[in-house]
C-alpha cells in the first residue's frame, strides 16, 4: 500500500493543493461512491467472508460449527481435490501452449489488410461472441460417440481407432474440452497479437531481407522479439481464461465422467451446491485465490527479468 | 513455397472448424432430429419453422429471451453509468484515494468469479434477491464494475489536462467536467466498454445458474441447459435454442464488428 501512496503524490504533483482543489476532490470522491459501495457490499464482502465459512461445517442451511483448519487440512487427503487440481494444470497447459501458438501464427499470417485476410479475421473472431453454453451444446453434438460428425468422419475415411468418445472416456475428455476452448478463443487472442505485429516497424523487416534473412530467420530475429510483450500479454490472459473456464465445463460435461474433466471452479461449485459442503467449497475458493495470486506474481517476475 | 502452401492449409481448416460447425447449427434447426443426424451438413430437404413454432408455443423460449434483454440491458447501462462517475474520480482525484480505490478495484480483475458463489448466494438469500432479476442485475453490476473502472480509468488518465483546465477557469466543477468534457471524448472507450459488457452478461451462466430457480425467470443460457434435459437429445431442437440465444449477438456483431473486436480485445488486454 505505502508504494502506491506515494505513487499517487508523485502523480500528482504538478497540480497544487489548493483549498478549491480539495474542494473538488471531495466531489470526485463523491462519485466513486456508488460503485465503491456496491462492489465492497455485494462483490468484495461474500469473498472476504470465504475465509469465515472456510473454517466452519456450514452446508447451507442448519447452523454452522467451528472446525479450525480442518476444511483445509482435508484438501491433502481428498483424492478429487488433487485430481481436480492436477486437471486444471493440464488443462491450463494445454490451452495456454495450443492457443498462444496458434493465435501468433494465424496473427502473422492475416497481418495484411487483403479482402481475404479480413473476411479470416472475422470468421476466426466470430466464436467469442457466443455463449460458452451454446458452444458446449454445439460440441456435445460434434463430440457425440455414435451418430456425432466427428466419429463419422474419423469412420469414413478408415480411422475408426481414434474414433472415441470424446466426453465419456476418463482419459479424452478433459483433452477434448481443451481442444473446444482453444477453439472458442483463438480468434480473440490472434486480435490481440494483429494489434501488437502491426507495432513493429516495417524498416526492421526491410532490414532483415537486405541481409537475405529466410522467413524463419526473420520469426526468429524480429518478429518473436519485439512481439514478447504481446506474448506476455496473451499468455497472462489465456491462463486466467483458462481457470474460469466455467460456464463450458460445467455445460460440456458437468466435470464428468468422475471428475475427469472437472476443473477448481466447477469443483467449487459442486463440492457447495451438490454436496452442501460449502464450508470446505470456501476452504477451496480460498485456496484458488491464493494459487492464482501467486501464479500472476510469478509470471509477472518471469517477465520482469526477460526485459 | 512451403510458406505458402502451409499458410494455405492451415488457414483453411481453421476456416472450415468454424464454418463447419455454424452450418450445422443453422442448418439443424430447420430440420428434423433425423435428418440432423443422417446428414448434418446438407442443406435442409426443406425450412421448416417447426421447431421455432414448438419452442416458442411450448417452451418458454419467449420469456427466457426477455428475462435475458431485461437483465443485460439493465446490468449494462447501470455498470456504465456508475463505473464512468467512478472512474472519473479515480482518474482526477490529487490524494491517495484514488490510487488505493483504484488498486482496491484491479483486485476483482484477477479473481475467477467462482470464488466469490458462496459468499454471494448467502448475502443474496438473506437479503431476498434469489429468484429476483434485479438481484441477478445486482450482482452483474457488482462483478463487471472492476473490468470497466479499469478500461476507463486508463481512458481518463489519457485526456490532456489542460482540456479540463481551460474549463476549470470559467468555474466548472467536477461534475461538469465529467458531463461536458469527458464523457463526450470517451464515446469510443464507452462503446466498447458497453459491447463487451453485453457480451459477457447475455452469455453469463454462472450468477444466473447461482440465483435463478424459478422456470419464469430464467435466462437463455440457463435456460439452454434445460432443454438439453427436456430434448433430451433431440438436437435439432436444442440448435433452435442456440439460434434464438445467439442471434442477438450475430447480428450486432457484423453490424458493429470494429467496436466488437475493439471492445472484447480492450477486455482480454486488461482484464
Amino acid at each position: 500500500m505505502n508504494k502506491t501512496e506515494t505513487g499517487a503524490r508523485k502523480g500528482a504533483s504538478p497540480r497544487p493543493k489548493t483549498k478549491l482543489a480539495r474542494a473538488n476532490d471531495r466531489v470526485l470522491i463523491l462519485m466513486t461512491l456508488p460503485a465503491v459501495l456496491i462492489y465492497a457490499l455485494f462483490y468484495l464482502y461474500p469473498t472476504i467472508n470465504n475465509l469465515r465459512y472456510s473454517l466452519t461445517n456450514w452446508d447451507g442451511f442448519q447452523e454452522a460449527k467451528f472446525v479450525g483448519v480442518d476444511n483445509f487440512n482435508r484438501m491433502t487427503e481428498d483424492g478429487v481435490f488433487t485430481k481436480v487440481l492436477g486437471n486444471n494444470i493440464e488443462f491450463t497447459f494445454l490451452v495456454l501452449i495450443f492457443q498462444t501458438a496458434l493465435s501468433l501464427l494465424f496473427a502473422i499470417f492475416l497481418l495484411q489488410n487483403s479482402r481475404i485476410s479480413t473476411f479470416l479475421r472475422t470468421l476466426y473472431f466470430f466464436p467469442t461472441i457466443i455463449s460458452s453454453v451454446s458452444v458446449a451444446m454445439v460440441w456435445q453434438f460434434l463430440y457425440e460417440p455414435n451418430l456425432g460428425p466427428l466419429n463419422v468422419f474419423l469412420n469414413s475415411i478408415g480411422l475408426d481407432f481414434l474414433a472415441l468418445n470424446w466426453l465419456g472416456s476418463e482419459t479424452v475428455t478433459l483433452r477434448a474440452i481443451a481442444f473446444t476452448q482453444v477453439w472458442f478463443h483463438t480468434g480473440q487472442m490472434m486480435v490481440v497479437y494483429i494489434a501488437g505485429l502491426q507495432q513493429i516497424p516495417a524498416e526492421l523487416y526491410e532490414a532483415a531481407e537486405v541481409d537475405g534473412a529466410s522467413r524463419w530467420q526473420q520469426f526468429k530475429s524480429v518478429t518473436w522479439p519485439m512481439a514478447l510483450p504481446t506474448t506476455a500479454v496473451v499468455m497472462a490472459y489465456t491462463t486466467i481464461q483458462s481457470f474460469r473456464a466455467f460456464d463450458l465445463v460445467f455445460a460440456m460435461t458437468g466435470g464428468g465422467p468422475n471428475n475427469s474433466s472437472s476443473i477448481i471452479v466447477t469443483m467449487i461449485y459442486l463440492t457447495a451446491f451438490n454436496e452442501f459442503r460449502f464450508g470446505y467449497a470456501a476452504a477451496q475458493s480460498i485456496f484458488l485465490i491464493i494459487f492464482i495470486l501467486a501464479l500472476t506474481a510469478l509470471q509477472r517476475r518471469i517477465l520482469r527479468t526477460k526485459y | 513455397m512451403f510458406y505458402k502452401v502451409s499458410r494455405i492449409i492451415a488457414l483453411t481448416t481453421f476456416a472450415v472448424l468454424i464454418i463447419i460447425p455454424t452450418l450445422v447449427v443453422v442448418f439443424g434447426s430447420f430440420k428434423g432430429d433425423l435428418e440432423l443426424m443422417t446428414k448434418p451438413l446438407a442443406l435442409p430437404e426443406n425450412w421448416s419453422f417447426a421447431n421455432y413454432r414448438e419452442l416458442f408455443n411450448n417452451g418458454e423460449i419467449g420469456r427466457n429471451f426477455r428475462n435475458s434483454s431485461i437483465v443485460t440491458s439493465f446490468s449494462v447501462l447501470i455498470t456504465l453509468f456508475i463505473s464512468s462517475l467512478a472512474s472519473f474520480g479515480i482518474a482526477r482525484v490529487i490524494n491517495v484515494t484514488g490510487r488505493v480505490l483504484f488498486v482496491l478495484f484491479s483486485l476483482g480483475l484477477a479473481i475467477p468469479a467462482a470464488t466469490s458463489i458462496i459468499g454471494i448466494y448467502e448475502l443474496f438469500v438473506r437479503l431476498n434477491l434469489t429468484n429476483t432479476l434485479h438481484g441477478l442485475v445486482v450482482i452483474n453490476v457488482a462483478s463487471t464494475l472492476p473490468i470497466s473502472i479499469f478500461i476507463l480509468t486508463a481512458f481518463f488518465r489519457q485526456i490532456p489536462n489542460e482540456l479540463y483546465e481551460s474549463a476549470s477557469m470559467d468555474g466548472a466543477r467536477p461534475f461538469r467536467l465529467y458531463r461536458s468534457i469527458a464523457l463526450p471524448l470517451s464515446r469510443p472507450s464507452m462503446a466498447a466498454v458497453a459491447i463487451f459488457l453485453f457480451v459477457i452478461t447475455w452469455n453469463d451462466l454462472l450468477y444466473p445458474l447461482l440465483l435463478l430457480t424459478q422456470a419464469d425467470l430464467k435466462t437463455l443460457p440457463l435456460a439452454l441447459l434445460d432443454y438439453r434435459g427436456e430434448y433430451a437429445i433431440n438436437f435439432s431442437m436444442i440448435f433452435t435454442a442456440v439460434m434464438v440465444a445467439s442471434l442477438p449477438m450475430v447480428v450486432m456483431y457484423l453490424s458493429m464488428q470494429k467496436t466488437f473486436v475493439s471492445g472484447l480485445t480492450a477486455g482480454a488486454v486488461k482484464g
